[in-house]
């Protein structure tokens, strides 16, 4: 498990009427095993800034290093979990998916199969194995996912508001579920979300971000023992105190666990 | 009590299920005598001359004794031979060449313009060139189908692949896929539904083609010249005879090797509805 730091980090977007700064002088540093979520209004370049850390998008200046070593792309040391479902391969089963880095990385077979069934296991997907994704629940979709992000054991993982697209009941769940994960394996966690709520569950520190340009507007570390209590009245007073940063009216109406 | 009810509850289900089989070969067979109806009708009222408007029954003798005769199946062979000669030629140089625009810019460029021009000309067209250039007979109407057939595929192809899902190629990449190995596990799955969609098209086109150049390339036997030929001799029987065979490879091919891939591959992986 490495720590990443994030080092002045900007980012252009071309469009039409010139260049737009979407991410500017952006600088994080993440301790190893640390549970990192950012959080921030739609357009503050949440997203972008994850996509930079996975080497999907190389910033305009500033630099990024993971355990030391600066990323120049994308690389098996990171795992990454979209928001969209349609993530997973279609024509292989959950199995088929998880092992999929594990084939990349010249795993061969009863090692491999054996690990994707042990991560298929750790998401509580075992009796799923030989299903493919269109038979499955979006949440366990997302199970898959996080299981095919880890299995070649990246130490690192980043996750795009992997359960925003899914029911109420299920992200609560899911958010357990990635807590006990978490716990177990130790990675070191960058998770983007909108969920004020989510941010307080999960995170050991969040980092909010504000639009226009998108900047670090503060960072705020999450002192709450674990399992945490989403009802308790030190998990309402983060959440509050946190909303307050994201510039929300914090008496009464805005309380609805929603930052965006 | 219980049992009994369970018991009642299965044989209305087997019942209802017996139904339903019997209501849907209804519904399959039911435009069929609808067509033939009419057809016997306008055949009886003698509404054309005899010859040239058979009644069914005599469009069936004369199948079987074409059958029989082992004349049909000879031109059925010798027709399904070419088809499918040039049907592979089309898929392999259709299916390489339209993932390979759909994968490099270069050969989109290159290629695009031409296959653009080259798919709307009616494939009968090029017949005069084809039997100019490659001779009468089997070699040339094989070339003619494979090249004509093959732009369908080239277009769905290339569609298929520029359709593959971004994120796909995102996770697959973040996973550590190489562009040897994403092309592999992830752009040709990707593509299949399109791909299989242009072979299914390329098909058709190759049987629009086949059974019109069979005609014209002085082949002596084929369903095409079959066909032809009969129109000749006024044997409008035979005819409709050999337009019966197309239709039953057709079907044949429809059903058992495209739709028996398709349940295999994109309708079991959910990316087409069955």
């Amino acid at each position: 498990m490495q720590p990443i730091a994030i080092r002045d980090v900007s980012l252009n977007y071309d469009t039409p009427g010139g260049k737009v700064q979407g991410v500017a002088n952006v600088s994080i540093d993440i301790d190893a095993s640390e549970f990192v979520c950012i959080v921030g209004p739609s357009g503050c370049g949440k997203s972008t800034l994850l996509n930079i850390i996975a080497g999907f998008l190389s910033p305009a200046s500033g630099q990024i290093s993971i355990g030391g070593k600066p990323v120049t792309g994308r690389g098996m040391d990171r795992g990454v979990v979209f928001q969209d479902f349609a993530q997973l391969f279609p024509w292989r089963t959950a199995l088929g998916n998880v092992s999929f880095g594990l084939e990349m990385k010249g795993v061969a077979n009863p090692e491999r199969d054996k690990i994707a069934r042990e991560q298929l296991r750790l998401v509580k997907l075992e009796k799923f194995t030989d299903s493919f994704p269109h038979h499955l629940s979006g949440g366990m979709q997302q199970r898959v996912a996080i299981a095919r992000a880890l299995a070649y054991n990246p130490s690192v993982l980043l996750m795009d508001e992997p359960f925003a697209a899914l029911d109420a009941m299920t992200r609560d769940d899911m958010q357990r579920l990635l807590a006990d994960v978490w716990r177990e394996t130790r990675k070191t966690v960058i998770y983007v979300t909108h969920n004020v709520a989510e941010a307080v569950y999960l995170a050991d520190r969040v980092v909010v971000m504000s639009a226009h340009p998108g900047t670090v507007k503060a960072i705020i570390k999450i002192d709450l023992p674990r399992p945490r209590d989403p009802l308790s009245v030190e998990f309402l007073d983060c959440q509050k105190e946190l909303m307050g940063h994201l510039g929300h009216n914090t008496n009464g109406a805005a309380l609805n666990g929603h930052g965006a | 009590m219980q049992d009994a009810v369970t018991t009642i509850a299965i044989a209305d289900a087997g019942e209802s299920r017996g139904a339903e089989r019997w209501r849907l070969v209804a519904r399959n067979i039911f435009p069929f005598a609808v067509v033939g109806s009419i057809w016997e009708i306008v055949a009886w009222a003698g509404i054309f001359p005899h010859r040239l408007f058979p009644p069914l029954e005599e469009v069936a003798v004369s199948f079987v004794n074409l059958t029989i005769s082992g004349i049909l199946p000879h031109h059925a062979i010798e027709t399904i031979l070419r088809l499918l000669g040039g049907f592979a030629l089309a898929a392999i140089f259709g299916t390489t060449i339209g993932v390979l625009m759909g994968r490099s810019r270069r050969a989109e460029d290159i290629l695009l313009p031409l296959v653009s021009i080259g798919a709307p000309i009616p494939g009968l067209a090029y017949a005069p060139l084809f039997l100019l250039w490659f001779g009468l007979g089997n070699f040339s109407s094989v070339l003619l189908v494979g090249f004509v057939s093959a732009f369908p595929i080239i277009f769905n192809s290339w569609t298929g692949v520029k359709a593959v899902k971004e994120i796909w190629v995102r996770s697959a990449q973040s996973m550590g896929a190489d562009d040897k190995r994403l092309f592999r596990y992830v752009i040709l799955p990707g593509a299949l539904p399109y791909i299989l969609t242009g072979l299914r098209l390329g098909l058709a086109q190759a049987w629009r083609i086949l059974v019109a150049v069979e005609m014209l390339a002085a082949v002596p036997w084929g369903l095409g010249w079959l066909i032809f030929g009969a129109r000749k001799f006024l044997n409008t029987d035979a005819m409709l005879a050999g337009i019966a065979v197309i239709a039953i490879i057709g079907i044949v091919l429809e059903k058992y090797v495209f739709q028996k891939i398709e349940n295999y591959t994109v309708v079991r992986w959910g990316m087409v509805k069955s």
